[in-house]
């Protein structure tokens, strides 16, 4: 048990003599939490999956009828359907979007490159349902500013289109998360030398062989495992079903387990059959992920360091290539803020004209500012993202020490756990914690606690990874020396492992604390009068109708996230921190 | 065979500057022959090779191969880098990890405007397997390869499709030296049996000096001196070619007057007046700084004959198996001398410093 950590070889005859050690204290209460946290809303999610609800009269029973009536109806069959199509065509339009710039901006000397930049910040600064909001306030056949300007002018009889539909769900959810599918394969061309492309022109292969024979096989698990993830991340995807589905009767699991609910009487038996299936695609997806990343690093240990690759001269079609890239940066960031700015001046929710200019006033910013409950979701919000990126990285960096630098037996099982809530979409994780403390009432119920939990739950991959990446360069004879200086366990953690953890923890706890200020999909079911987050807040804005106050929210939200990324940037350049 | 004239390259770095990395880089190599540039890195000469590959494009000059120009910046003429036909060997030997040894060396033959039958392709590659020993090891995949048969496997697709000219960027940089030291020699046996026109590129200068017919030396962008290895080792024009190219003495010092024979001067240093040998025509009183090899610093116990002896005491000495490395006090300074391990001078000892003309080479001060 002990023969991997030389701390306590090391201090074997002062342990002794000391008969208890807080190490194994702590040690023990992080595993213990970690199970607790990952495991608990699993079993609790199955189940009540297989049980009535429990009633004041009467108990839970045993019964299939959550399975039967969920798979019983055509309407699953539907409900299946539509989230296929809807995942299937947002991912590949995503994916089809990031690879073409990704490839843009790492291959070939387009101009204005510099804004590329902007995009690895988008998805962190313009929260999911901000996006979808501005989409619908642009896009929708009655009031979006597009279809209306274009009716204006070109005399269009009937609206351009209408985000109310399948495809705007494509349109809006792809373009959103299209910045991702851009990061993913930006890592993937870099991952790969550019000397292996090179020495295939110098054979003799023309542009396309070379695209062909060897980028596009050699990026293949790349590719496979950024569609997987993209799938993954739009069948989990709940603002544009819900903002844009739902209205028209277009339903997916997401949507369909908010719906049953909040129905009345809740049929949370019905959510917990959605949520299991909904579960089982995405830990396939996940699973397979995770085995194709592995398969990549096959190929990627053969790289040495390259040269900086050679860029592919586009001649006169770099224009056009940049055209292609400034449409795309007005539809994901100048027109969905614009339109938020713009509505976020009006007295009443209005498509901009000459007089609609005249009645520009700052009456749903005062609005805001003396709404009661803002100064109180952002509080919340506050200190649960400053909560739970803190604990989250100070548990998450005694689990990785674990399983990175000791050879306990079963810490891969640790390593398993602590990443399982990757496979939770969000609200299929907000639904587990939920019926877990409505049967078990240790009185969180209701509180800020359980949303405490919940986003602690879902963030703690991020701050595993973070932490591991960092703890994997830490060399093993740094922690030997400085229990040979003397230092007990506790103190080399605190002294040698923490600050040296730093770069990692520092940028897990800022990813953790942004995304956590954005996290809607968990809150929505846990959050009750009193403990909203500003996401709910905006959520509830947009049921009661306010687009005008909305949008005062929203313009506000994005400019502190904007900041606050700004800050996170500054500060991990200051660190040394690498992405 | 390949001329480069008058060759500037630049590339904007990460944060977007402009770099200069050749300049005015002008040379020649003769067919079958290799040509080494040799300089640290950042010098520039990646980047002429990578000009010449092609997949550079320089800012002017002109280069050509045999009859052929493949640049020129004054014709405008820019022949792209899979239309050149050149091997090339990569640092990082760039093998395919998605193909095996067969199929890795058989891609050049099936992308190239040369149609080959499936036999002709068996034949060729199998033929050029077998010239870097790989032949057994046909079927196995690329990346279960070991440093050294990665290494071979570069060279053999590189090969295969018998270019006019290879192109090698330091490929023996990622071996280690045992292994290195063995490819060296298989290296120079092949290319000396194919008699391939060959451009080297290395940091290493025992490697260049090894394989060379001819080295360039190259410090911040400019060739500092293109010569025969002998030459440059024995006869470097600059301080930065004899630094660079093995180890040396420096000594300062100031012209008196020629010397006895032709290209001979007489120099005054801190420990006296040294007869030696220079290239440029020196004058008196002009500042020299006299470049003299550790090899060539003789030690003996009893004075030897001639010129140019001095007595010197041993300061340190360190053995090291074939030789013994001695730092020994002559006037104000440290002078470092290798000798052969038979001499067993004690530290502290006096012992006597001889330096022939021929071997010190005075430079002019920068």
């Amino acid at each position: 048990m002990q023969a991997g950590n030389p701390a306590m070889n090391a201090a074997a005859p002062f342990a002794l003599r000391r008969s208890f050690d807080w190490k194994w204290v702590v040690i023990g209460l992080c595993v213990v939490f970690t199970i607790y946290i990952a495991v608990v809303p699993l079993a609790f999610l199955l189940w009540q999956s297989f049980f009535t609800p429990q009633t004041a009269s009467k108990a839970a029973e045993f019964t299939l009828g959550n399975y039967t009536s969920a798979y019983g109806s055509s309407e699953t069959l539907r409900l299946f359907w539509n989230s296929v199509q809807f995942a299937l065509g947002a991912s590949l339009f995503a994916f089809v979007l990031g690879t073409a710039l990704a490839w843009m901006n790492e291959r070939t000397n387009t101009p204005f490159k510099t804004l590329f930049f902007a995009l690895s910040i988008i998805p962190l600064i313009i929260p999911g349902i901000l996006f979808t909001v501005a989409w619908i306030l642009l896009g929708s056949p009655k009031i979006g500013i597009i279809n209306l300007a274009l009716q204006n002018w070109i005399g269009l009889e009937k609206p351009l289109f209408n985000v109310y539909s399948l495809w705007g769900m494509i349109w809006v959810d792809g373009l959103h998360y299209s910045p991702m599918a851009f990061l993913l394969m930006t890592a993937a061309f870099r991952a790969m030398d550019p000397a292996l492309e090179e020495s295939a022109t110098m054979s003799g292969a023309n542009i396309f062989q070379v695209a062909y024979r060897v980028t596009l096989k050699l990026t293949w698990p790349a590719i496979l495992a950024t569609l997987l993830m993209l799938f993954v991340r739009a069948i989990e995807s709940f603002e544009v079903p819900a903002l844009l589905g739902l209205p028209v009767g277009i339903h997916v699991f997401t949507s369909a387990i908010y719906q049953a609910v909040h129905r009345y009487p809740s049929q949370i038996g019905l959510a917990s059959a959605y949520g299991m299936t909904l579960l089982l695609i995405t830990t396939v997806g996940v699973y397979f992920v995770s085995r194709l990343s592995s398969r990549g690093s096959k190929y990627a240990t053969m790289t040495g360091k390259g040269f900086r690759p050679r860029r592919i001269d586009l001649g006169p079609w770099r224009w056009f290539a940049a055209a292609i890239f400034i449409i795309y940066f007005l539809l994901i960031v100048v027109l969905p803020f614009a339109v938020l700015l713009w509505s976020s001046f009006q007295r009443f929710y209005s498509v901009p004209s000459w007089q609609a200019l005249n009645n520009l006033t700052l009456d749903p910013y005062r609005f805001i500012f003396t709404y009661p409950n803002l100064a109180r979701s952002v509080w919340n919000t506050l200190i649960l993202s400053f909560g739970s990126a803190t604990v989250i990285m100070l548990v998450t960096s005694v689990i990785c020490w674990i399983v990175v630098k000791t050879k306990l037996p079963g810490r891969w099982l640790l390593d398993n756990f602590a990443s399982l809530p990757m496979v939770f979409p969000g609200l299929v994780l907000g639904l587990s914690i939920m019926i877990f403390y409505l049967n078990f009432d240790i009185g969180i119920y209701g509180t800020i606690w359980i949303m405490f939990i919940a986003y602690i739950t879902r963030f703690m991959p991020y701050g595993l990874r973070y932490n591991t990446t960092s703890m994997l360069q830490i060399h093993k004879e740094l922690e030997e020396s400085a229990a040979m200086s003397g230092a007990s366990w506790g103190t080399t953690f605190r002294r040698v492992i923490l600050p040296l953890l730093k770069p990692g923890l520092v940028a897990g706890w800022i990813y953790v604390m942004i995304v956590s200020i954005r996290e809607l999909s968990s809150s929505i079911l846990l959050y009750s009068p009193g403990t909203e987050v500003l996401s709910i807040t905006i959520w509830e804005l947009w049921e009661n109708g306010q687009y005008v106050e909305l949008s005062a929210l929203g313009v506000l939200f994005i400019l502190a996230l904007f900041v606050l990324v700004m800050v996170a940037q500054w500060l991990g350049k200051k660190f040394g921190v690498k992405e | 065979m390949l001329k480069v004239a008058g060759l500037f390259t630049e590339y904007p770095n990460e944060r977007g500057q402009i770099v200069r990395a050749a300049q005015d880089v002008t040379f020649e190599v003769p067919e079958g022959k290799l040509f080494t540039l040799l300089g640290p890195s950042g010098c520039g000469k990646t980047t002429t090779l990578r000009s010449i590959a092609g997949l550079e494009r320089p800012r002017a000059g002109e280069i050509s191969v045999g009859d052929r120009v493949v640049y020129s910046s004054t014709r405008n003429v820019f022949v792209a880098p899979n239309r050149r036909g050149f091997g090339m060997v990569f640092q990082s030997y760039a093998i395919w990890p998605h193909m095996n040894v067969f199929q890795n060396t058989a891609f050049p033959l099936q992308v190239g405007d040369r149609r080959f039958s499936a036999q002709e392709i068996r034949d060729k590659v199998l033929r050029v397997l077998r010239a870097v020993q790989l032949e057994e090891l046909a079927d196995r995949e690329a990346t279960k390869l070991s440093g050294g048969q990665q290494q071979r496997l570069a060279l053999a697709r590189a090969l295969v499709m018998e270019p006019q000219l290879l192109l090698l960027d330091e490929p023996l940089s990622n071996l280690d030296a045992k292994l290195r030291e063995r490819m060296r020699f298989e290296l120079k046996r092949l290319q000396r049996e194919l008699r391939i026109t060959t451009v080297y590129v290395t940091h290493d200068q025992s490697e260049a000096l090894a394989l060379s017919h001819s080295i360039a030396v190259m410090n911040e962008g400019h060739i500092q001196q293109i010569g025969a290895p002998r030459e440059i080792y024995e006869r470097p024009r600059s301080q930065f070619v004899a630094d660079f190219v093995g180890t040396t003495n420096f000594l300062d010092g100031s012209v008196l007057g020629r010397g006895a024979e032709p290209g001979h001067f007489r120099v005054r240093t801190e420990f006296g007046e040294v007869e030696v040998l220079s290239d440029d025509d020196l004058r008196g009183s002009d500042r020299v700084v006299l470049s003299v090899r550790p090899e060539d610093v003789e030690l003996a116990e009893t004075r030897p004959e001639g010129d140019n002896v001095w007595e010197a005491r041993v300061d340190q000495k360190v053995f090291l198996g074939e030789f013994i490395d001695f730092q020994v006090k002559l006037g104000g300074r440290i002078l470092l001398a290798r000798s052969h391990p038979s001499l067993r001078t004690p530290v502290g000892d006096a012992l006597y410093v001889k330096l022939h003309p021929e071997k010190c080479v005075a430079l002019k001060a920068a």
